[in-house]
């Protein structure tokens, strides 16, 4: 395979991985602080992107014409809508379901997942049909052979970036992140120390939806459609990457992403079947990874309390 | 003891409930239907029927177990002529032999396992490909079918066995999601157009042709298919009931409870799973290759993850580890879309914000598994 083809791959490899490693960053922190998977992560995503939609109509039809301002008030309303749902699920969903068996808790985030996707295809107008994402992004690209460098990919990998980097300093550096991370460790002790864990918990549901709904948009973007079922897939992936990354733990989380968007590129690439085996390998390599290290690659730090 | 009659009394009351739901034809009185059992089921709590009702089961089982076969079978005689109800029986009844097995797996043993559908559709697709190019008679057909379901199963034995919680979810999720995947790209299978079986036919009986009464009666054929069907059901039944009574559903439900506590009591926790795991496969493999011939048609699209969650979803609404809440939780979950044509379009959502309601309010089920009875009337 020539180079230029190989960049190419490699290159979509880190746009997929992007996306996901910010959809797995939320399924970690949801995680973290009430040790809880949310299932319905990838369809909070698809509510961000049809939000972003549904801004840009909006917006359109008040007359503004500067993509950069269009861009930044469509994200900044998926951000906003996903972050109020976010939270009011929490509030609301899950934590009255605190102390509940956790098969239970999964079982609800799935169905509230069905839930938000069946009400997108129900009640956003014409929603079963897959939408146009508009081109915002600047267009153009550089070649270099058969190795195309579009300049919004560029733009987008970028963003998802720095809002990764972004969301880790919050984390690691600030005083929100700190209280975050208390809670995460230990709740009954955090609360003693005076943090208010509902708080906590309701920023971080904000925060991590608030991400989902950044790669939604950067999704449509990315492939110029959305539709209602695209949060299904992405949930799961993003799901796989979290819990091959291992648990709780935002850098496994990343990892994770990237490791699966490898996984499916190698797929398509190097597997001697047809290239729509890519699903398939997978997550046959990601159940593979789990028989071989059951709690992910960096490993849950906890000791079984008897 | 003069428990009995609440039990009688309450199959009675089902099976007419059951025939009366199932022969209502207009929106408004499936929906007369469906308030007056949320009002009877509320009075019924209210005034402690639903406990009488329960001991009357746990007192008479046996006989009570009969009489629910008995009252199967008359509701089935009662539509001998429509082959969409009685299709509506068989799937039902094929589903409850589905969930029995992962009743098994999850609520006795507590190895979740989120591709119960996939598990379904093994089973089809061994039935597909059997009775396509092989000369094996149909009812060792549904065997080899609840065989290789096991055998896939087991594939997975590895990573569900050293996996816990969350991550042993993972496994089966992803299990299931590549299992539909695989179907949809694989040609040989016939990709995502499905599969086209025969009909059944056992003993030389063609399973696919009305049976004639006289020149102006006919029974349906899909009678054929509940009569297996609720044979099937009842197997799975006893065997389940079987187990739970004996000294494996003993180390079964230890094994649940508490994983450690076990191991230093010297029951081996990674052989239970396994026999959990290998006999809840191959009966959903059992029920799924039953309803692939039933239906003479299978695609990659009736076995997907949200198939798996609605199984998962009617053992939780009966109540974990109860195999006769999974029944009436079964048939509701599939009769309810199928009356109500009206919310046809809306079924997904609403079905959805039904769980959610129930886990929220009432978690433990409808009907919750009680306490083991070893002996007639004992503490239950």
């Amino acid at each position: 395979m020539d180079i230029g083809l190989a960049g190419q791959y490699v290159l979509n490899g880190l746009m997929l991985g992007i996306i996901y490693a910010m959809v797995a960053v939320g399924f970690t922190l949801f995680f973290g602080v009430l040790d809880i998977i949310k299932f319905s992560h990838g369809d909070v995503l698809t509510v961000g992107a049809f939000t972003a939609l549904a801004a840009y109509a909006g917006v359109t039809a008040l007359g503004l014409q500067s993509p950069w301002l269009i861009l930044g008030v469509i994200a900044l309303a998926a951000i906003a809508g996903t972050a109020v749902l976010g939270a009011l699920i929490a509030r609301f969903l899950i934590m009255p379901m605190r102390g509940a068996p956790p098969i239970n808790v999964l079982l609800l985030t799935l169905m509230l997942g069905t839930a938000l996707r069946e009400s997108v295809r129900l009640f956003y107008p014409n929603g079963s049909n897959p939408k146009m994402f508009p081109r915002l992004l600047p267009g153009g690209a550089a070649n270099f052979g058969r190795f195309t460098l579009r300049y919004d990919s560029v733009l987008i990998f970028v963003a998802g970036v720095a809002v990764i980097v972004g969301v880790s300093l919050l984390i690691n550096r600030s005083k929100l992140g700190l209280a975050i991370r208390a809670v995460a460790q230990d709740a009954e002790t955090a609360r003693v120390m005076g943090i208010d864990l509902e708080a906590v918990v309701l920023f971080t549901f904000a925060l991590g939806s608030a991400l989902a709904a950044l790669a939604g948009v950067m999704n449509g973007m990315y492939y110029s459609e959305i539709n209602f079922n695209m949060g299904l897939l992405l949930g799961l992936i993003g799901f796989s990457a979290a819990i091959i990354g291992g648990l709780g733990n935002i850098y496994g989380a990343i990892l994770g992403g990237f490791l699966f968007a490898a996984l499916q590129t190698i797929g398509a690439v190097l597997l001697p079947v047809s290239s729509a085996y890519k699903d398939v390998f997978a997550f046959a390599a990601v159940i593979v990874l789990m028989a071989w290290r059951p709690t992910g690659l960096i490993a849950e730090k906890s000791s079984e309390r008897v | 003891m003069g428990a009995l009659r609440w039990g009688v009394g309450s199959v009675a009351t089902v099976a007419v409930y059951a025939a009366l739901f199932l022969y209502a034809e207009a929106q408004s009185v499936v929906i007369g239907l469906l308030v007056g059992a949320v009002v009877a089921m509320v009075m019924a709590s209210r005034f402690d029927v639903l406990a009488r009702v329960g001991e009357s089961f746990a007192r008479h089982e046996r006989a009570l177990d009969r009489l629910t076969f008995a009252a199967c079978i008359a509701v089935a005689a009662l539509f001998h002529d429509q082959h969409f109800v009685l299709l509506m029986l068989a799937t039902v009844l094929l589903y409850f032999v589905a969930c029995i097995g992962l009743n098994l797996q999850f609520g006795h043993t507590g190895v979740v396992n989120f591709a119960g559908a996939a598990f379904f559709g093994v089973g089809a697709y061994a039935a597909a490909v059997l009775s396509q190019h092989t000369p094996v008679p149909h009812l060792a057909i549904i065997v080899i079918a609840g065989a290789v379901a096991a055998v896939i199963g087991s594939v997975l034995i590895i990573p569900v066995l050293r996996t816990r919680g969350h991550y042993a979810a993972m496994v089966t999720i992803a299990f299931g999601v590549l299992f539909k995947t695989f179907l949809e790209v694989n040609d040989t299978l016939g990709g995502p157009q499905g599969l086209k079986l025969p009909g059944m036919s056992v003993f030389g009986i063609p399973f696919n042709a009305n049976i004639a009464l006289s020149d102006d009666a006919e029974i349906s054929f899909y009678m054929h298919y509940v009569v297996l069907a609720l044979l099937l059901a009842a197997g799975a039944y006893s065997l389940s009931r079987r187990i739970e009574r004996s000294w494996i559903g003993l180390n079964l439900d230890a094994v649940r409870l508490d994983e450690t506590a076990c191991a230093t009591f010297g029951i081996d926790v990674a052989r239970w799973k396994i026999v959990a795991y290998t006999i809840g496969n191959a009966l959903c493999g059992i029920a799924g290759a039953v309803y692939a011939m039933m239906t003479g048609f299978i695609a990659p699209n009736n076995f997907t993850f949200g198939d798996s969650l609605i199984m998962v979803s009617i053992i939780l609404l009966g109540g974990v580890g109860n195999p006769r809440g999974v029944m009436i939780a079964a048939a509701v979950v599939l009769l309810l879309p199928e009356k109500l044509q009206m919310i046809q379009e809306y079924r997904f959502l609403l079905y959805a914000v039904l769980v959610m309601a129930v886990l929220l309010f009432r978690p433990e089920g409808l009907l919750p598994r009680r306490l083991r009875a070893y002996f007639p009337g004992g503490t239950s």
